[in-house]
């Protein structure tokens, strides 16, 4: 085996690719070699590390030192200073760096994090699956092959207290647990990885940095149902995360890790990738079994739930790219170590996507149940110009409205629909006081109108409805009793709509209507836009 | 893959792999790379190390480079530290003494005394 003193990883998720990492990788290479360099350091691609907006990030190992923003030219420098002579190279190694050096390891930026679904990313080559192996890949498998019965493994998913992370949030022991009883000749395990939600993109940069904890998590799921059979819903986009699956799977079929009689168990399971079809409402579980029939991907009518009676009409379980990426872990450490993180009703962690008026966007892992003050000072390094917090949006448009007086609440699944809010998939929106309420209700509600499916009135209607209510406020051409008319049509919506789509349509606008009102009303009453931004 | 043991093997093999950037606490050799430590051979020194590591098979040991530190009538310097020992530092490291000392110190936990220049 060659043995290498240094290893630069360059990080490969989507958003450094679109800022040129592959030209930096390339760079890396050429330099390392030309320098004679090449049989002492190694250039890996690896996936997302998390500082997406400060892409391309590398991290040169054994230092642990991150390098933010590297260009092709700067390349010479790196590998002369710190490859040859050793030396960090500080201009590169971002702003508040002290001493020069930081440590990937323990910069703030990852002060608070914990990394459970994260662990391999950024730190694997995601297309080696040796790399997953050597950091435990597969050994959860293993385990549940040889040592477990598939009771036993929907006994201690139950008793990590895991809940789906695609954001229904239902307990993802419990939901095995009914297409375990299910007595069927074929089963399936479904993952969804459609992710629809407008700013989430946390699945994606999971696919690609880790794939192979979603076949080893979704084989574990099929031992414990009795399913032999998987499908990945992969957002139609999403190139890179196809591309890396695919090579996952071939590979784990190679070592047998994958296919017929896994460990000599008896046990055997395939999994195959679907492309999306490219609508919002096929993240939807029924839809999405009807898109992978091939059918238009529509909702259908709920009981039956897919536990029982789903794709081809047989039992199968849907979760979600990031609760599946919580299995493995959970199987292999057990589920007390699991409840060492997060809260007591919610464990474990979340992933979020940080995105909007914050100083680091990217991908972060939180214990659940972290507040929103500590996400945007601690992690997301404040709000840039020093403006002030209006806002969060968390999970995408389906989620809920975080206020300022929300800053200290517990972000968990079931803290913040106390409050009339949602924790959703895995967005977290930051909006500075420049923003209106108003405008951004609008954008939201065009989004539904434009994604309801129409199967059912309430919702094809009431989207539309909704959308051209609140446009008007935002014309300046607003009522007395528009904000009445959205709450009680809100209202009905939550409660007649047939999908998730018409019943999580009006929570972000009733979030706002209870936190913001005022600014509603001074659209409608004084045609005012506090902020100007609508044209009132 | 029909046995536990194989994915053991594997992992075990892999592990070698990755092990540097896991950033537990190993045996760390350090080669002084500055422009004096360069002229001086330092690069030779630094490939003999890794030829000698890797003919030898060693895994856990990390080599780094550091720059000038003001001994440069000493060049190449080799630095040792072993967790939980003190470091040790060698002058005038040519290629044969870099492998002396990857078999010596290293390998069997013998400090080469007679090359050392400091040890703190
Ligand atoms: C309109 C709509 C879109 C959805 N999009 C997604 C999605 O992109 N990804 C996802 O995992 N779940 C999505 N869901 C939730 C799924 O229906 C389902 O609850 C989830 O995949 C179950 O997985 P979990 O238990 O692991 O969370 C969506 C739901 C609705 C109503
Ligand atoms: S709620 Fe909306 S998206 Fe869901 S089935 Fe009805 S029309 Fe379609
Ligand atoms: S994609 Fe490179 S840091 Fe996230």
């Amino acid at each position: 085996m060659e043995f290498y003193r240094s290893h630069v990883l360059v990080c490969g998720g989507t958003p450094c690719v679109l800022e040129g990492c592959k030209g930096v990788r390339d760079a890396l290479i050429a330099e390392v070699k030309r320098r004679g360099l090449d049989r002492e350091v190694k250039v890996v691609e690896t996936g997302c590390l998390g500082p997406c907006d400060l892409g391309p990030v590398i991290v040169v190992y054994p230092e642990g030192t991150l390098y933010q923003k590297v260009h092709v030219s700067d390349v010479p420098e790196i590998v002369e200073e710190h490859l040859l002579k050793g030396r960090v190279v500080t201009r590169l190694a971002g702003e508040g760096v002290q001493a020069g050096v930081v440590k990937y390891e323990e910069p703030t930026y990852l002060g608070v994090q914990e990394r459970i679904v994260l662990r391999n990313c950024g730190t694997i080559d995601p297309e080696s699956i040796e790399e997953y192996i050597a950091r435990d890949g597969y050994r959860a498998l293993a385990k549940c092959l040889t040592e477990m019965k598939p009771a036993d493994v929907i006994e201690a998913v139950k008793k990590s207290g895991l809940v789906g992370r695609g954001g229904a949030a239902f307990p993802t022991g419990l939901k095995w647990s009914f297409t375990a009883r299910a007595d069927a000749d074929q089963k399936y395990i479904l993952c969804n990885a459609d992710e629809g939600e407008p700013g989430t993109f946390k699945d994606r940069l999971i696919l690609e940095g880790d794939p192979h904890s979603i076949l080893e998590g979704m084989a574990i799921a099929g031992y414990a149902v009795g399913a032999d059979k998987g499908f990945i819903y992969v957002r139609g986009e999403y190139v890179l995360s196809i591309e890396r699956l695919g090579k996952a799977i071939e590979q784990a079929k190679a070592l047998g890790l994958l296919g017929a009689d896994i460990f000599g168990s008896g046990f055997s399971f395939d999994v195959e990738i679907r492309k999306g079809a490219g609508a919002y409402v096929c993240g939807e579980e029924t839809a999405l079994i009807e898109s992978i029939e091939g059918k238009r991907g529509e909702p259908r009518v709920k009981p039956p739930y897919p536990g029982t009676e789903g794709l081809y009409g047989k039992p199968t379980v849907v979760n979600n790219v990031e609760t599946i990426a919580n299995v493995p872990p959970i199987l292999l450490n057990g589920a007390d170590w699991f409840r060492k993180f997060g809260t007591e009703r919610c464990p474990g962690t979340k992933v979020f996507t940080l995105t909007g008026d914050i100083n680091n966007k990217g991908l972060v892992e939180v214990p659940m149940g972290i507040t929103l003050r500590r996400v945007i000072y601690e992690i997301g390094g404040g709000i840039p110009g020093g403006r002030g917090f209006k806002m969060a949006q968390t999970g995408g448009t389906s989620g809920g409205c975080l206020p300022k007086e929300l800053l200290d609440v517990p972000m968990d699944y079931f803290t913040l629909p106390e409050h009339g809010s949602a924790l959703g998939s895995g967005a977290l929106l930051i909006m500075d006081d420049t923003h209106c309420i108003v405008d951004i209700a609008e954008c939201f509600m065009r989004f539904f109108e434009h994604e309801s499916c129409g199967k059912c009135t309430p919702c094809r209607e009431g989207t539309a409805r909704l959308h051209e209510i609140v446009a008007k406020i935002a014309r300046g051409e607003g009522k007395p009793g528009d904000l009445e008319l959205l709450d009680e049509l809100g209202s009905a919506m939550q409660v007649s709509s047939l999908c998730g789509l018409g019943q999580a349509a009006p929570v972000p606008i009733k979030t706002m209507l209870r936190y913001f009102r005022d600014e509603f009303e001074a659209h409608i009453n004084d045609r005012l836009c506090p902020t100007g931004t609508c044209g009132t | 893959m029909k046995t536990v043991e194989e994915l053991d093997r594997i992992r075990k093999q892999a592990q070698a792999m990755t092990r540097l950037r896991e950033g537990k606490e190993t045996t760390r050799i350090v080669v002084g790379m500055g422009t004096c430590g360069i002229a001086a051979g330092a690069r030779e020194t630094l490939a003999a190390i890794m030829e000698e590591l890797a003919k030898r098979n060693i895994q856990d040991v990390v080599v780094t480079q550091t720059g000038c530190i003001g001994l440069c009538e000493q060049e190449p310097i080799v630095d040792v530290i072993k967790p939980g020992a003190t470091k040790v530092t060698y002058g005038k490291v040519t290629k044969e003494k870099a492998r002396q000392i990857v078999a010596s110190h290293i390998v069997n936990g013998q400090v080469v005394g007679e090359w050392v220049i400091a040890s703190a």
